[in-house]
């Protein structure tokens, strides 16, 4: 694997192969969440490199790798690092967020089945370098097969001496739980997250203080997302220019693509940041069927669609921002021709409804009011007006909710309507029979399985 | 939402005898002191609490909130605050399996609603229902679920937390049939199937008993025991392995790394 690739002629035309497996890089090999095969794919090497260095190293090099979180914002890592205090006078914490929940993102549940050590050991070394003693990581309940796995790796890194007191002779302290969360998409904010390993309802907190003043128990926290802390260990053993190699300048380093939807394969592509949905898309085998791409989500529900006019945006932090979007979790939710935008953006709505944790109004009032409008809608019954109240209503929640999940649930409406308007007035003009038989979609759902099956579009669908 | 709840007091520490807990015996004491030692501050322990609890019960009930109280001396009303706001934590009594169905946006798409829907209607319940006696063997709690972060893999459903990949209509019903006649198919990703009681014990972060047994008595797994097998249980679908059999097939590395990367010097003390 230490062959240098550079030149592939990748669609890319950058230097680096179109694929570049890091973090996946042990995926196909046999058992390889044990730490029998990790320890053999060069495990564990880079926390006997990190021990060996200053704590405050480690941040520099974070920092000068321009690792960015890979929980959805995009925050430098480093920098986080670098706001915890550097003379501990309380316990500081290191909170693994695992509890993926945005719809579409589906890269940290098999990379932490897949490889579940790769954490572990960016978890030490990443809690060696903010002076943490304590780490948590609160996986997704739902994630079942991860809590396990975890545990396991968890309790075999113990075994060897690489947790608990004084790791490798190292004089460092380390002791990592373990803990499943209970199903609230919420739990997934940093602040609200912390609420809720605190065994409290799950809400976010105000900010400031940040975690890194306050966090669990009130004492110094950085929270940062499984992929982030995942990479640690080959920044550590690469260095940051082998790191910044892949991706551009401001978004360096590989990335999880999970593609899902109507492609002929999907799956987790890791390539570097700025990759294209043209050159994933070819990797993927195209569109399903060969029926044309109608729209996407760069990195997620919460992130706002794209459409066919996109293919060749950057999906790096910048590029999907300056094109109108935000790169999110790299969730590439495709969907082909047949797929109503409404429909889609009526159940994304009824998942923000069902999720908002109810502590703010615009969020908690607002996502009930979206849902009953396009409901309504899909169903047939709505006037024109409706796409002024929604608007109207998207308009009250963005930027006046307390925390950012009231600002992803407007993004599938707003750009719903801004690309695919006439669609949402088509439906107005219809007022019957909007929704195709369930006879039909049925059917399909039989034969096909995943391909069409069970087909929402009918619903206006503007073929 | 806690209207179905049943608690008296809002003081804390206040054990009232009204609420008999004696259905959590020695053993699951245990467990809760184990769970409570996990952490640096007891009120931590809640959530896996409740899991310990609903592997006991099949759901979350007033002993088991008045439980939970005890252990960690909240009040009866601050563990039912906590216990209503997260949709894992069941009020009505459990099936023997729980399956939850994705509807979410992208499986939907795919047929995640239909088969929501013939699940529904062959089993003659909805959302949080069960068919069957609860607790009995073969008895079925259906939900729909948000995404359940396997979208690569839709349309998917769980049973016990278990995932069931690419499913169909059919393929839904010919599972739920089977797990209606008391048959446990193996899960596309995770362990040998258990039931929800047990998958709720793994919750709380026990994983130490042959899976299937429901014991709890807390003995270690050997070498081939069933914690072992449900470590082992399968994980990689083909679509987790695409990018990388890909990239395998194609020569296609990232750059190779340097011998000998330096760390950056220490930065200079203000
Ligand atoms: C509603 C909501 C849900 C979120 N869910 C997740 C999640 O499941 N996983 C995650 O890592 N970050 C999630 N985030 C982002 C976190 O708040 C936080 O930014 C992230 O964990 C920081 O880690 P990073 O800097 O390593 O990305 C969510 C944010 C919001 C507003
Ligand atoms: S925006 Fe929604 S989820 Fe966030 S605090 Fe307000 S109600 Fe809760
Ligand atoms: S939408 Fe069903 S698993 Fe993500």
């Amino acid at each position: 694997m230490t062959e240098a690739n550079a030149q592939q002629g990748s669609p890319a035309s950058r230097e680096t192969a179109p694929l570049t497996p890091v973090l996946t890089r042990r995926w196909l090999s046999p058992e390889s969440w044990t730490l029998s095969t990790y320890e053999q794919l060069e495990g564990y090497t880079a926390l006997r490199t990190a021990l060996r260095a200053d704590p405050d190293q480690l941040v520099e090099l974070v920092k000068s790798a321009g690792l960015r979180g890979r929980g959805g914002a995009g925050f430098p890592a480093g920098v986080k690092w670098g706001f915890m205090p550097k003379e501990p006078s309380k316990p500081h914490y290191l909170v693994i967020n695992a509890d993926e929940g945005e719809p579409g993102t589906c890269k940290d549940v098999p990379l932490m089945m897949a490889d579940p050590h790769s954490l572990i050991e960016g978890c030490i070394i990443a809690s060696y370098a903010m002076r943490a003693n304590h780490c948590m990581i609160y996986v997704r309940g739902e994630a079942l097969h991860c809590v396990r796995r975890l545990h396991h790796a968890v309790r075999e890194a113990y075994d060897a001496g690489y947790l608990g007191t004084n790791v490798l002779g190292s004089g460092f302290d380390l002791d990592i739980v373990v803990h499943a969360g209970a199903g609230a998409y919420i739990c997934g904010e940093e602040t609200a997250l912390l609420d809720s390993l605190e065994g409290k309802r799950g809400q976010p907190r105000l900010k400031p203080p940040f975690p890194a003043q306050a966090g669990l128990y009130s004492c110094p926290t950085t929270v940062n997302n499984v992929e982030t802390i995942a990479s640690v260990p080959y920044i550590v053993n690469g260095g940051s220019d082998w790191f910044r190699a892949m991706g551009r300048e401001k978004s360096p380093g590989p990335k999880i693509y999970s593609i899902s939807g109507h492609v002929e394969n999907p799956g987790q592509y890791e390539a570097p940041l700025g990759t294209t949905l043209r050159e994933l898309l070819e990797l993927a085998g195209g569109m399903k069927d060969g029926i044309p791409l109608k729209f996407w989500t760069p990195g997620g529900s919460s992130t706002p669609l794209f459409t066919a006019d996109h293919l060749d945006v950057p999906l790096d932090f910048e590029g999907a921002t300056e094109a109108g979007s935000m790169l999110g979790t790299t969730a590439l939710m495709i969907f082909n021709e047949t797929v109503s935008v409404p429909w889609a953006v009526m159940k994304w709505t009824q998942f923000y409804e069902h999720e908002s944790c109810g502590k703010c109004t615009p969020c908690r009032e607002g996502c009930f009011w979206l849902a009953q409008v396009l409901e309504r809608m899909v169903d047939g019954r709505g006037t024109e007006e409706d796409i002024d109240t929604l608007l109207d209503v998207c308009d009250n929640i963005l930027g006046r909710s307390f925390c950012a999940l009231g600002d992803g649930a407007v993004s599938p409406i707003t750009s719903g309507i801004k690309y695919f308007r006439e669609e949402f007035l088509a439906l107005c003009d219809r007022n019957e029979g909007a929704r195709g038989t369930q006879d039909e979609r049925d059917d399909k759902a039989g034969e096909h399985g995943r391909s069409q099956a069970g087909d929402p579009a009918l619903a206006g669908a503007a073929r | 939402m806690t209207e179905q709840f049943d608690f008296t007091t809002t003081s804390e520490s206040v054990v009232h005898p009204r609420v008999d807990t004696s259905v959590f015996d020695e053993d699951v004491r245990a467990d809760a002191k184990r769970i409570v030692d996990r952490y640096p501050e007891s009120r931590s322990a809640l959530l896996p609490l409740l899991h310990l609890v609903q592997s006991v019960q099949g759901h979350v009930t007033a002993e088991g909130m008045e439980f939970c109280a005890e252990q960690l001396a909240l009040s009866t009303a601050e563990v039912s605050a906590v216990a209503t706001f997260y949709t894992m934590y069941k009020r009505k009594p459990c099936g023997q399996h729980l399956v939850s169905v994705c509807t979410n946006t992208l499986c939907a798409a795919l047929g995640g609603d239909a088969i929501y829907r013939g699940l529904s209607e062959h089993l003659g319940v909805g959302h949080e229902e069960t068919a069957g006696t609860p607790g009995e063997q073969g008895s079925i709690t259906l939900e729909h679920a948000e995404c359940l972060a396997a979208c690569d893999l839709g349309p998917v459903l769980q049973v016990n937390y278990e995932y069931y990949d690419k499913q169909t209509s059919q393929s839904a019903q010919e599972l739920v049939e089977a797990l209606q006649r008391g048959e446990k198919p193996a899960p596309s990703r995770g362990a040998p199937l258990t039931d929800f009681r047990s998958a709720e014990r793994q919750l709380a972060g026990f994983f130490d008993e042959p899976a299937g047994s429901g014991a709890g008595d807390g003995q270690p797994g050997t070498a081939d025991s069933g914690a072992r097998q449900a470590v082992h249980g399968p994980s990689a679908a083909p679509e987790t392995l695409q990018g990388a059999r890909l990239a395998h097939e194609n020569g296609w590395t990232a750059p190779a790394m340097p011998d000998n990367a330096e760390l950056p010097p220490l930065p200079e003390k203000k």
